[in-house]
């Protein structure tokens, strides 16, 4: 459990970061945090030439709250998301999702930029930069691009941006009027990745519900106000179509179980806020 | 005990640890903090990624061409320097430091690199270069129980190395008389303790004097110490153990460091030089040690009013792949009584122990009681379920009758002190179990699911060291000679200026046992606890030598305490002897207390204890005529008690018995199968509290680890032995969100046999506290069957029955070469080219290596067989293969099976892939499955990727196949391709194959 050799660099400004990324290109790993990157270099499973730590851009931390999104800087940590005390009027929905991540010590660690890049299908950023359907803006030396959420993470731990790019800000939308929002999820521990996680917003004529754990990625799903039998089948159908996969920890029925059951409960939690 | 005794003013009392200062602080120096000589070398293990294999070949030539390695030892070189290791059987089962010609568990060393440190060793290891042959395996021990199954140790011509049938009373009459026969069968999983720090070993071969000079973490027993030097082909006296004050945990697993004390032995002698290893978190889960799991099929019979006429208890225990001395203790400590807490006088017990291609088991705090309870006490909970009887008034009637202490069980445990019936109403009435009762109704009133549940246990401490001998028939016994007994030792120093220092043979890993000495020799010498420095280090070469000596079975509080108390009273007699012959009265008219001697009704008529302390040291004349000089004083002890087994089989296996009582209110969630702890009560008789804030330290301990191994902990192996809990987001330890505070109560009944009058404590709630849960969650849902740990997923399962079924038509079965794969998974996808052109690029090496990323050779190695060497990964995760593909039931264009098989650093993996062409419009339409199994470091550490790799793997050869069909000019071969760059078959095929990390 010691990591090959690599190069450490710590650049202080973006400009210099982007630099180093496009000349180094594939060789160059970015650690933002590093609470899932260092335990897979000690593993042998990531073995990069460099390994560039942003968390010393000061520019990259912050947050701010824009008239449509929040934006967040990519090394602001997650305990800093979670403390911010506008949080839980701008967004409900990350106010109730941030606490299920990992425990306060390692919150106060982790970056958001850092778990949107890494993008974990049992994270719970990612679920709920996709249930708000945010975005994420991408830099390089060529420039810098947004890109929509359901876009940036294709698969397991694979994301849109490229070998140059790294992730400077992500952008949550805020809480829309006469929207609900509920988070729940089913784990192990506390702290624990998620077997299942159930983000919805809901309004009285929409439900929008993203799981995570499940598939490869979180997924989202968006139907009009169902109910009854009709939101059984919807939640049975979705269920299915995500493919879970039977585990240490759960079986890939107890994942179809939880996207029923649960998905039930956090929609009906989701649709009392928005009355 | 002692006329001279004092009876003390620290013993019984909360006192803060003395060691506390030391840890909290950061002061308290661990094995791998320590010094080393200079030129000190690293070690890193190669381990093996298979269950079960031949080796066919280790070529180490590159790794020692990689820079600072000094050597690789392999199984040739242990041999040549060393003999298997002893085992308590007679079979043809060697185990040796490294494996020789056949690996048989995943993690089992095979290869040791030795280099100037551990980055550039565990660099190396990526060079050894070893052919595997891999062979059937045997997982699980009912199955490897069975002719036919795969042979862990082919020349024992079985897997179930012993079997031994045992009856004491009359069972046959017992079931005969019986009005009901209950059944039930467990099975207890596989776990272990996670101590925080894992094995270190620093070992020096001294040239000169023929001696390896051991710096380790061993926590004893010595039993075998004899089992390492014999190993090494040296004298006892030959090989120095010496173990440090301070040791990150052990819970027994720190004995199973012996295999690596030997193989560092060799390699220090090898070198030339000082070798230092440290295992690592992944080592530890997946080869250190795990504690046997055990199916056990219980009968009780019992009359229709609640009386247990007799039991029968059939036990499998699982060792994995050796048996490691002490093994196979798990099942036989407890032996004696296997009646547990009852009253029961007929029993028949079978034991019968299997190896597997699992890690070895060993010594793990509960030794054999988890699983022995989980049997009794989970078959108790039925006989009150069939018989429709309150729980709890069950266990009341069957008890071991007040008064009938000391107290002889059937199968030969000598029950020292107790009161059952008196601690069971004590914790009815101060655990409030009424209102428990009450909580119970009302939740099952609006329909919830709650349930109480009950266990009543016996906890043995300080093993009888012949215990293990009643394996073996009562002929061979008197062959070999009896054993039993277990020495303690314990050596109190006070230096001429009247200072104390007490060394012990205990080797603490954080339990206290300086602190508890401290109040003893305190009381006895009249000086305070702090004041005394104990020194916990122990070195085989200077100190007093006990085959029993170390740290398990719950010894401290009655072994080494009573060493101590022996030794403290004959200091505290020399020192009064001493002080009335200067002050020249009678010695029964002194008191010791404070730093002085003085007469009890004249404290005026004294002397300091340096005085007395100082004559003993400088004026040896001045001494009382015929007394020893000094102030030194060893006490040993050993309990008569302790009697080999008799001819009947009957064996007092451990010295004291405590007696442990809980029960709990738990609530399951229908939805999710999550479960709530609602109270938790736990009563404890471990006779005399020595210290009750050190013995509430090991209860909220025992009690969180035997919550873990209700709820979240098991060693998890697949059908062919692939090991999958190889980090600590795999195997779950709880945290303190998970455990709730129980209410811990005592009742005190002195031991008779031990001189302070107390027992054990440590393992009490790892005994008691797993199946208290499972029996309140069998009382919440009514389920018979409960497979610890009981997981939400697994509880919702057995709650929920079938599912809503998916809303379209169920997909095929899988092929049959796919049906039993772990992995498996299909698909298909458009190509835009005619099947024969993609049929062509299947069967290309050419056009494979051109257009494969990351792969860095193909080559045709016989008819449709081919080898690469490729780069795999997904996102940030990277790993280097060595690929063998074929490709069979070729029917161009339109069907082929591909199969295949992965070797890397990262694991092993091994697979097959059924594809089918058929052509569309504009193109090809590939349908493909696939599956494979998968072993070694990924499957350890990264389940719950694979599948999700797989398909990202398997979505981007699509892509990239459909654009390289699109656009067939060649581009250049690189490791590094551009974005949306084209791939190929080669990067389906290994995918099919596996690994995807």
């Amino acid at each position: 459990m010691k990591p090959h050799k690599f190069d450490y660099v710590r650049p202080t400004r973006l400009e210099e970061a982007l630099d180093i990324l496009s000349s180094r290109k594939d060789d160059v790993r970015i650690i933002a945090g590093g609470l899932s990157l260092v335990a897979m270099m000690n593993f042998r499973l990531v073995e990069p030439a460099v390994l560039m730590d942003i968390v010393h851009i000061e520019s990259l931390g912050y947050i701010k709250a824009g008239e449509q999104a929040i934006e967040v800087g990519a090394i602001t940590q997650q305990a800093r998301l979670l403390a911010w005390d506008r949080l839980p009027a701008l967004s409900p929905l990350l106010a109730k999702g941030m606490p299920h991540i990992g425990h306060f010590q390692t919150r106060s660690r982790g970056t958001v930029g850092g778990s949107i890049a890494h993008s974990d299908p049992s994270s719970e950023l990612p679920l709920c930069l996709a249930v708000l359907d945010g975005s994420v803006t991408l830099a390089s030396t060529r420039g810098t691009r947004n890109v929509k959420a359901e876009d940036f993470q294709v698969g397991l731990m694979t994301t849109d941006k490229q070998a140059d790019e790294m992730v400077t800000a992500v952008h949550f939308p805020v809480a829309r009027p006469g929207t609900g929002y509920a988070f729940d999820e089913v784990t192990m521990r506390h702290g624990d990745l998620a077997i299942c996680a159930i983000a919805v917003a809901a309004t009285k004529d929409r439900i929008r519900m993203g799981v995570g754990g499940v598939a490869d990625k979180p997924t989202v799903r968006e139907w009009p106000a169902l109910s009854g039998k009709d939101l059984d089948e919807a939640l049975n159908e979705f269920a299915w179509d995500l493919h879970g996969m039977d585990d240490v920890h759960a079986t890939a029925q107890y994942r179809r179980q939880l996207v029923r059951k649960l998905g039930r409960k956090v929609i009906l939690e989701a649709q009392q806020c928005c009355k | 005990m002692n006329e001279v005794a004092n009876k003390g003013k620290f013993v019984g009392k909360a006192i803060e640890r003395v060691e506390d200062p030391q840890l909290l602080t950061g002061q308290a120096i661990f094995t791998a903090d320590m010094p080393t000589r200079e030129g000190t070398l690293h070690a890193a293990i190669l381990r093996s990624p298979h269950a079960h294999a031949e080796i066919v070949a280790i070529d180490t030539s590159a790794a020692l061409r990689q820079p600072g390695v000094v050597a690789v030892l392999t199984g040739r070189e242990i041999k040549e320097e060393s003999d298997p290791f002893l085992i308590v059987l007679r079979k043809p089962m060697d185990q040796w430091s490294l494996a020789i010609d056949r690996v048989r568990f995943v993690g089992e060393s095979v290869a040791l690199v030795v280099a100037t440190d551990r980055y550039l060793a565990e660099d190396a290891l990526e060079h050894i270069k070893v052919e595997y042959k891999p062979l059937p395996a045997a997982v699980f021990p009912q199955d490897a129980a069975k002719e036919g199954a795969p042979l862990v140790h082919p020349d024992c011509g079985t897997n179930v190395v012993s079997e031994r049938h045992f009856s004491y009373g009359d069972p046959d009459k017992a079931f005969a008389e019986a009005d009901k026969i209950v059944e039930l069968t467990v099975d207890y999983p596989r776990n272990s303790q996670t101590p925080m720090e894992g094995y270190v070993v620093v070992a020096e071969y001294r040239h000169d004097e023929k001696t390896y000079d051991v710096q380790s973490n061993f926590q004893g027993p010595f039993t075998v110490h004899p089992v390492m030097s014999k190993a090494l082909r040296v004298k006892g006296t030959q090989l120095r153990m010496r173990s440090p004050a301070y040791m990150g945990g052990g819970f027994g697993i720190k004995q199973a460091i012996f295999p690596y004390v030997v193989l560092m032995c060799i390699a220090s002698k090898r070198v030339g030089r000082p070798v230092r290893w440290i295992e690592d978190r992944l080592e530890h889960l997946t080869a250190a040690i795990a504690a046997p799991n055990r199916v056990i099929r219980g009968q009780a019979a019992v009359k229709n009013d609640g009386t247990i006429l007799g039991f029968r208890f059939e036990q499998l225990d699982d060792y994995g792949a050796y048996l490691r001395p002490p093994m196979p203790g798990p099942l036989y400590r407890q032996h004696g009584i296997m009646t547990g807490a009852y009253g029961v006088k007929n029993i028949a017990i079978t034991n019968r122990l299997v190896v597997t291609n699992k890690t070895p088991s060993g010594m793990v705090r509960g030794f054999g009681g988890p699983q022995m309870y989980y049997g009794i006490e989970r078959l108790i909970q039925r006989v009150a379920v069939e018989l429709g009887m309150d729980h709890l008034e069950l266990i009341k009637k069957n008890l071991v009758p007040a008064g009938s202490f000391p107290y002889r069980a059937p199968a030969g445990a000598l029950l020292d002190s107790g009161d059952y019936q008196a601690a069971v109403a004590i914790a009815e009435k101060d655990g409030r179990l009424a209102e428990l009762r009450a909580r119970r109704d009302k939740a099952r009133a609006e329909g919830r699911l709650y349930g109480i549940g009950f266990a009543a246990i016996v906890e043995p401490a300080q093993s009888n060291m012949g215990y293990l001998s009643t394996i073996n028939p009562v002929d061979e016994r008197k062959k070999s000679g009896p054993k039993g007994g277990n020495v303690a030792y314990c050596t109190i120093n006070i230096d001429p200026l009247g200072n104390v220092s007490v060394t012990a043979d205990s080797l603490p890993q954080g339990q206290g046992h300086a602190t508890v000495l401290s109040q003893i020799i305190a009381d006895q010498l009249g000086v305070r606890p702090q004041d005394i420095v104990a020194n916990m280090e122990r070195d085989t070469q200077r100190d007093p030598w006990s085959i029993a000596q170390g740290n398990y079975s719950s010894r401290f509080s009655s072994a080494t305490t009573s060493s101590a108390f022996f030794a403290a009273c004959r200091l505290r007699e020399k020192l009064l002897k001493i002080a009335a012959h200067l002050l020249k009265v009678p010695e029964d008219t002194l008191e010791l207390a404070e730093g002085k001697v003085f007469q009890k009704d004249n404290p005026q008529v004294g002397i300091r204890l340096s005085r007395v302390a100082g004559t003993a040291h400088w004026s040896p004349s001045e001494l009382p005529p015929g007394m020893a000089p000094g102030l030194s004083e060893t006490g040993a002890w050993s309990p008569p008690e302790l009697e080999p087994p008799n001819d009947a089989d009957q064996i007092n296996t451990s010295l004291t018995y405590s007696f442990v009582f809980d029960f709990c209110g738990v609530e399951v969630d229908r939805d999710t199968g999550r479960i709530r702890i609602d109270r938790y009560v736990t009563m404890h008789d471990s006779g005399k509290l020595l210290n009750p804030l050190l013995a509430k330290g090991q209860v909220y301990g025992a009690f969180a680890w035997g919550l873990g191994a209700a709820l979240f902990e098991e060693f998890v192996y697949k059908e062919d032995g692939s090991f999958l809990s190889g980090t600590f987001a795999d195997y779950l330890c709880p945290t303190a969100p998970e455990v709730p505070e129980p209410q811990i109560l005592h009742f005190e009944s002195p031991s008779p046999f031990t001189p302070l009058g107390a027992k054990g404590i440590a393992e009490s709630n790892c005994m008691s506290t797993p199946v208290c849960i499972a029996n309140a969650i069998a009382d919440a849902t009514g389920l018979k069957d409960l497979r610890l740990p009981l997981t939400p997923s697994k509880l919702a399962g057995l709650l929920q029955g079938d599912e809503p079924a998916p809303p379209k038509k169920a997909e095929a079965p899988a092929a049959a070469n796919i049906a039993d794969r772990s992995v498996q998974g299909r698909g298909s996808a458009f190509v835009p080219a005619p099947p024969r052109a993609v049929w062509q690029a299947l069967i290309d090496p050419e056009m494979l290596k051109r257009v494969v990323p990351g792969c860095h050779s193909v080559a045709l190695v016989g008819p449709n067989t081919y080898d690469a060497s490729i780069t795999l990964g997904v996102g940030v995760v990277k790993g280097r293969f060595k690929a063998k593909v074929s490709l069979s039931n070729l029917q161009a264009p339109k069907s082929a099976i591909i199969q295949g098989a992965l070797d890397g650093p990262l694991g092993s993996s091994e697979g097959v892939g059924n594809i089918s062409l058929a052509a569309v419009d504009g193109g090809t339409q590939v349908n493909y499955e696939y599956g494979f199994d998968i072993s070694g470091k990924v499957a350890a550490i990264g389940g719950r990727m694979l599948d999700g790799a797989t398909r990202v793997l398997m979505k981007q050869f699509f892509e990239r196949l459909g654009s390289t069909m699109e656009a067939p000019a060649p581009e250049p071969s690189s490791s590094t391709p551009a974005p949306k760059a084209k791939t190929s078959w080669w990067k389906v095929i290994l995918k099919l194959l596996g690994l995807a990390k």
